[in-house]
């Protein structure tokens, strides 16, 4: 019992789940945007699905995991436009046309996997950075200088989103868009344009968190995110709306899940007492859900297709 | 009432009709033209998909069986969106209701089927039906979404199950043998779900969905409660004037919902060939994603338990069809899986356009009172499902 808590083991734990935190991390930032316009996008998981497979494939061609992580941003750019038009011009029911994103992401990254791939592959991996000295500082060097670049810019989306939420002009028009559209409207604001703006950054993002959720692990499988997605749209509303918020809760689902493999990987629990462990994220997450909803208020828009004066 | 108002009442209740089915077809036609991009013939694709699907007697057996979860689960919708609340929570009610089913197998002794059957069918919807309830109650009393409460229910159910199939409720076998396979034993059987023609296959779970399905439609059209349902989904504010309690009808939308999933979890146990619970670790690798697909299904059957009935055997052949399909021309079946996401998107894209179709044809009948109703801000139209709640 004692190996689990020896400094090293305690550190990598922690550094991996740092890095197991970045998918969501991405998905949930780019959902915070799409929510806080009043557009729920129940798509993402498909979304991620589709950029995983399209970065998998790409760096399994080239060899080079920018390539991959580009590819995950056109694919997740071109699937955000498509939820774009199915919401917000079709103003189709959000709740549901989300989980046909969803539907068409695992059947179709399946497909192509199957089809141009067959059998599963490794592929290259991000390469980690070395800080001079940084990197070499015990504990703190491997907790926090010893990742990819795509964890650095992760964790630098956040600060971003809230200065492009809180300070200016396109996100006080997110947020207007969000809470009134009528008043927007009526203030010259294109409701459409923003909701198109928000939804193609939660694709993108999304697309960015599939590939590097692929090149991550340096593989593909079918259903590969094993729900993340879903997870992602759940934590923009642990974490209120707000981006440090999601990071938190990006976080603390990064930090168990690592907990829960070493935990595995130590052989100290026994095997299926780990799959409770497992669990206990989300029925925080569900706990979380209740005190949000009790404190905080979501854009009084959310889910509410906006058509003028109809 | 003249005729020529009947009659273009009829018409444009039968083209509101048409665009589920024009929604399957335009899916069709863009899986033909992924067909074709993957180097396939579609008319040979297509052939063998229809073919595997209903072409033979086994054929149609294996799609009745394959649309039971689906017609369960879409029956389990339907509830939910009369009463105007998303439902996505079926996977992790089918295993919440395959993992009590289960469980009561394992506890009770070695008895008759007459009571076997029963309690098994009984545990599952409990369980289902436990798991739609929660979601339920946070949503009336707590407001919180019931979309991601019961997302993250799944996420709880499939740890649950993973739990208790590796752990307390493993085959002792698996533990002699060292190879830890989780799943249960074989369970008794009492409670096997008994077959139909002397087929060896078919069982009487597609026979006990139908049944289900009618329930439903007798519940919701036919009973004061279904019409508490109904009001609550179309107008909660005018509904709670009226002294309809409408938290606690929320709630039992959902446990009605979660209980139908509940027992397609059942029938799954029970009327698999190797009569045991198995996991692979995922909710998909029990459900087969009946609970997003009976979505579908429900969608399709245009959120009419009775009319989910066939919906769920076009989909359940669609499903079957498609291994056909991958062993004729070499596409993998995960085309059908994409398809069926695009026959959603289409349905809900398209949603508006027969809602205003079939409003405009009632203003006809009734030109003063509804013509303003249906003009009502902001939206326009009877309120989607799901649209009020926010929070």
């Amino acid at each position: 019992m004692s190996d689990f808590f020896t400094t090293a083991i305690l550190v990598a734990t922690a550094a991996s789940g740092v890095r197991l935190a970045v998918p969501l991390l991405f998905a949930s930032l780019g959902e915070t945007f799409g929510q806080r316009s009043g557009v729920l996008n129940l798509g993402v998981d498909g979304i991620m699905l589709l950029g995983a497979f399209g970065g998998y494939y790409a760096v399994l061609q080239t060899g080079s995991v920018w390539l991959g992580l580009l590819i995950g941003i056109v694919v997740g750019m071109l699937l955000g436009l498509v939820s774009a038009l199915i919401s917000v011009t079709l103003r189709a029911e959000q709740g549901i046309s989300g989980i046909g994103i969803y539907l068409f992401g695992l059947g179709m990254s399946d497909l192509l996997f199957q089809k141009l791939v067959g059998t599963p592959l490794p592929i290259t991996k991000f390469p980690k950075l070395n800080f001079p000295v940084l990197s070499d500082i015990p504990v703190i060097g491997e907790l926090l200088f010893q990742h990819s670049v795509v964890v650095y810019l992760a964790f630098l989306a956040v600060p971003v989103s809230m200065y492009i939420i809180n300070k200016t002009t396109f996100g006080m028009n997110i947020r207007a868009v969000g809470e009134n559209p009528e008043a927007a409207d009526s203030l010259g604001v294109s409701v459409n344009r923003i909701r198109y703006a928000t939804v193609i950054i939660g694709g993108t993002l999304a697309g960015v968190a599939g590939a590097a959720l692929a090149i991550d692990l340096g593989i593909f499988q079918q259903n590969l995110t094993n729900a993340q997605g879903f997870i992602a749209i759940a934590l923009v509303y642990f974490g209120a709306w707000r981006p440090v918020g999601v990071m938190l809760g990006s976080l603390l689902y990064g930090f168990v899940n690592a907990i829960v493999l070493q935990l595995k990987t130590l052989a100290i629990i026994p095997p299926d007492l780990s799959d409770f462990a497992a669990m206990a994220p989300a029925i925080i997450t569900i706990l979380a859900l209740v005190v949000v909803a009790r404190r905080f208020k979501a854009p009084a828009a959310l889910t509410k297709p906006y058509s003028r004066g109809e | 009432m003249t005729s020529a108002v009947t009659q273009r009442r009829r018409q444009s209740k039968y083209l509101a009709f048409l665009i589920p089915v024009g929604a399957v077809v335009a899916a069709l036609l863009i899986g033909a033209i992924m067909l074709v991009t993957l180097g396939a013939n579609p008319l040979e694709g297509f052939q063998a998909l229809l073919k595997g699907a209903f072409g033979s007697k086994d054929a149609l057996i294996a799609t009745a069986l394959k649309a039971t979860p689906l017609l369960f689960v879409g029956v389990g919708i339907t509830i939910a969106f009369r009463a105007n609340v998303i439902n996505i929570g079926g996977e992790g009610q089918m295993v919440a209701g395959g993992l009590l089913a289960t469980l009561t197998a394992l506890t009770l002794p070695d008895l008759s089927a007459w009571i076997m059957l029963p309690a098994v069918l009984i545990a599952g919807l409990v369980g289902g039906a436990m798991w739609g309830a929660v979601p339920g109650a946070l949503k009336a009393y707590f407001g919180v979404n019931e979309i991601l409460s019961t997302i993250m229910l799944n996420v709880v159910a499939v740890q649950l199950m993973n739990y208790l199939l590796r752990g307390p409720l493993i085959d002792p076998g698996e533990l002699e043998r060292g190879t830890r396979i989780p799943q249960t034993a074989r369970l008794q059987e009492g409670a096997d779900l008994p077959l139909l023609f002397g087929d060896g296959r078919f069982h009487i779970g597609p026979l006990v969905a139908v049944l289900a399905a009618i329930a439903a439609y007798i519940l919701l059209w036919r009973t004061p409660l279904g019409y508490r349902l109904r009001a609550v989904g179309l107008n909660p504010d005018a509904s709670k004037y009226a002294g309809i309690p409408v938290k606690r009808t929320i709630v039992l939308a959902l446990t009605f919902s979660g209980a139908m999933a509940g027992l397609a979890g059942a029938v799954l146990v029970f009327g698999s060939e190797s009569h045991r619970m198995v996991t692979d670790g995922s909710t998909a690798g029990f459900t087969g994603s009946a609970g997003f697909n009976g979505i579908v299904a429900a969608l399709f059957g245009g959120l009419h338990p009775i009319w989910t009935i066939p919906a769920s055997f076009l989909f359940g052949g669609l499903l079957v069809g498609g291994n056909a399909m991958q062993r004729a021309v070499q596409v993998p079946s995960a085309l059908i899986l994409a398809l069926n996401g695009l026959v959603v998107v289409f349905v809900v894209a398209t949603d508006r356009y027969r809602k205003r179709m079939l409003a405009r044809d009632v203003r006809v009948d009734a030109p003063e009172p509804l013509a303003s109703a249906s003009n009502s801000p902001p939206t326009g139209g009877p309120e989607p499902p799901g649209e009020k709640d926010a929070s």
